[in-house]
């Protein structure tokens, strides 16, 4: 039981749901000129929608999040969503006043279709024959999402790291069904660094031989030792030097050492070691390759030509928040953004919060930015168009 | 670093009446946003702010007010010229590190400026300097001298010399004491009685 932690501004105890469309022939067109269908949607949605259904706001989520992200799936579940202290009541995306909805992204592997799920047509699941996605693809499922819970346009759109991705291009493609849009540690497009930190990760997983070449479903096997790799680095880039040296240092694991040995000694090697462990039980690899592909593949800039082009017919208000210390999506990314949408002469505010944490930041409570979002979202909440 | 204060800033209403309705703002070093507030409110403008300091960003995303977090000294040219119909510059050019260059910049990015700076030149600051031989701290430069923001303190005078050598036009003088415009004195020898003057600028 953890009663304690269900506590008044909690959501409580929440259900995963799921909506399924592009039903065959009237498959989706994906951006490759590929159709999908059927597509299902897990999603999560906390509090309530209102008559004229003007309080909605789409959560969008980063690459290893989900559709779970706020309250808990059971009385004995340990591990609230991932964005619990953002959403609930009296938080900054408060239930008491707005409707929230959290869909898994397609392609991914938390209840939506993505590599692992059955393909139809064949009985077993897609693995590689899955097509390619995109950010695009990810927004384009969820508008069929917002349509059919009978959502004309959302008060917000609001997302960190490739969920920030999401949320641009939420603005861009569908500039009249979106009243304000709140960015979070992202950018236009992944910066090279970025990518190859990416293509390293893939490797991780293609050098795994039980990966075999994606069909590892079948073979009752899962590339653990791939995945695990790609996670490890991963989490490096998510978190910043300072962070790093303030939790671990370059303390041993044991007090007692004479010379060295190859074997796991150093703390940030069982703290890196162990999201390792945690991930591949929850992830999918092949869902890994794709998703970090579509976010390589976003790039506004190559898309419309150029940034203040992209953005000349977003409607929204924007909100672009980054964060100092981190390197993966830099505080200058956001600026470029932010650039972009002032010299279009749209409504935008940009902070950039300081912080130790890194990328990671945008998970981790911090008052500036809840305190931004939260009054962000009540003075778009408060324009008439919106009672 | 010094923390922003929110102190109490007579040129709020000033400011906001010498700009016409519905015009393209920018705001410099904007504060908690209250000058943007009220010409977005009662005059029907657009535009942000720019402001440094979290506190003061946070406390213009509370009023709705659209800010930009940015550093005055890394400079303007991203904005494009004669982008804005007004550049607002309340009581920010004596802490910037080039305000010269700084005000080159809003002449070339704003059709009009508006520029207010607290007078150093003013007889009480003069005569705390003469009288007791230390850096004056007054009312309206409440700092000592190794805390204070203002790291570039200029009398009335100076303002009309570096106007001349970057060739600004001065289109309008206010000369203000205690908040008031209304004083004899100040409108006579402005660099002797005016606790603070707002200017509008524009290009010769």
């Amino acid at each position: 039981m953890n009663t304690k932690k269900i506590d008044n501004q909690s959501v409580g105890i929440v259900k995963t749901r799921y909506h399924t469309f592009a039903e065959p022939p009237n498959k989706m067109e994906l951006e490759n000129g590929e159709k999908l269908g059927p597509i299902t949607l897990a999603y999560e949605t906390y509090g309530q929608l209102n008559k004229n259904s003007s309080n909605a706001i789409l959560i969008t989520h980063a690459l290893s999040g989900d559709a779970h992200a706020a309250g808990y799936h059971s009385e004995s579940d340990g591990k609230a969503g991932w964005w619990d202290f953002m959403i609930g009541p009296g938080k900054p995306f408060d239930t008491n006043k707005y409707f929230i909805i959290c869909p898994n992204v397609i392609g991914g592997c938390k209840g939506s279709t993505g590599p692992s799920s059955v393909n139809p047509e064949t009985g077993s699941s897609y693995n590689l024959d899955f097509p390619n996605i995109t950010i695009g693809d990810m927004v384009k499922a969820q508008k069929h999402l917002i349509s059919f819970l009978g959502i004309k346009k959302l008060l917000s759109v609001a997302g960190g790291s490739m969920g920030g991705m999401q949320v641009l291009e939420w603005a861009i493609r569908y500039p009249d069904s979106v009243l304000s849009a709140i960015p979070v540690a992202t950018s236009a497009r992944l910066s090279v660094q970025g990518i190859a930190f990416d293509i390293v990760g893939r490797h991780a997983i293609y050098a795994d031989k039980n990966w075999n070449n994606g069909e590892y479903i079948s073979q009752n096997k899962i590339p653990a030792q791939g995945l695990g790799v790609a996670r490890m680095l991963a989490h490096i880039t998510y978190l910043s030097e300072e962070s790093m040296f303030r939790k671990f240092g370059r303390e041993l694991n044991s007090e007692k050492r004479e010379g060295y040995n190859l074997s796991n000694d150093f703390e940030i090697e069982s703290y890196l070691r162990h999201q390792g462990k945690r991930f591949i039980k929850r992830f999918d690899a092949n869902t890994y390759l794709y998703i970090t592909k579509a976010i390589d593949y976003f790039d506004l800039i190559r898309d419309h030509g150029s940034l203040k082009k992209a953005f000349q017919n977003v409607l929204c208000k924007f909100l672009v928040l980054s964060f100092s210390s981190d390197w993966l999506f830099t505080t200058e990314q956001s600026r470029e953004i932010v650039k972009a949408l002032r010299i279009n002469q749209k409504n935008v505010t940009f902070c950039e919060i300081a912080s130790s944490c890194g990328h990671d930041a945008f998970l981790l409570r911090n008052n500036h930015m809840e305190k931004m979002i939260s009054d962000f979202l009540v003075h778009n909440y408060n324009q008439p168009e919106c009672q | 670093m010094i923390k922003w204060q929110d102190s109490a800033r007579a040129d709020i209403d000033i400011i906001t009446d010498l700009v016409k309705p519905g015009s393209l703002i920018l705001d410099l070093g904007c504060g908690n946003g209250e000058i943007l507030n009220k010409l977005i409110s009662e005059k029907k403008c657009r535009g942000h702010g720019v402001e440094l300091y979290h506190d003061a960003i946070v406390a213009c995303v509370e009023k709705g007010v659209p800010v930009i977090h940015g550093n005055l000294d890394d400079g303007l040219n991203d904005y494009e010229d004669h982008s804005f119909d007004y550049v607002i510059l309340s009581r920010t050019l004596q802490v910037v590190h080039k305000p010269h260059l700084l005000l080159r910049e809003m002449i070339r990015i704003g059709k009009i400026c508006i520029v207010s700076v607290p007078n150093f030149g003013h007889y009480k600051v003069r005569s705390y300097l003469f009288f007791r031989g230390r850096m004056p701290v007054t009312k309206e430069l409440p700092y000592q001298w190794y805390e204070t923001p203002n790291i570039h303190l200029l009398t009335i005078h100076d303002f009309y010399a570096l106007c001349k050598s970057e060739n600004i036009r001065i289109l309008k003088q206010i000369n203000l004491i205690r908040g008031s415009r209304k004083s004899y004195w100040a409108g006579l020898l402005p660099n002797l009685f005016a606790e603070q003057v707002i200017f509008t600028l524009g290009q010769t």
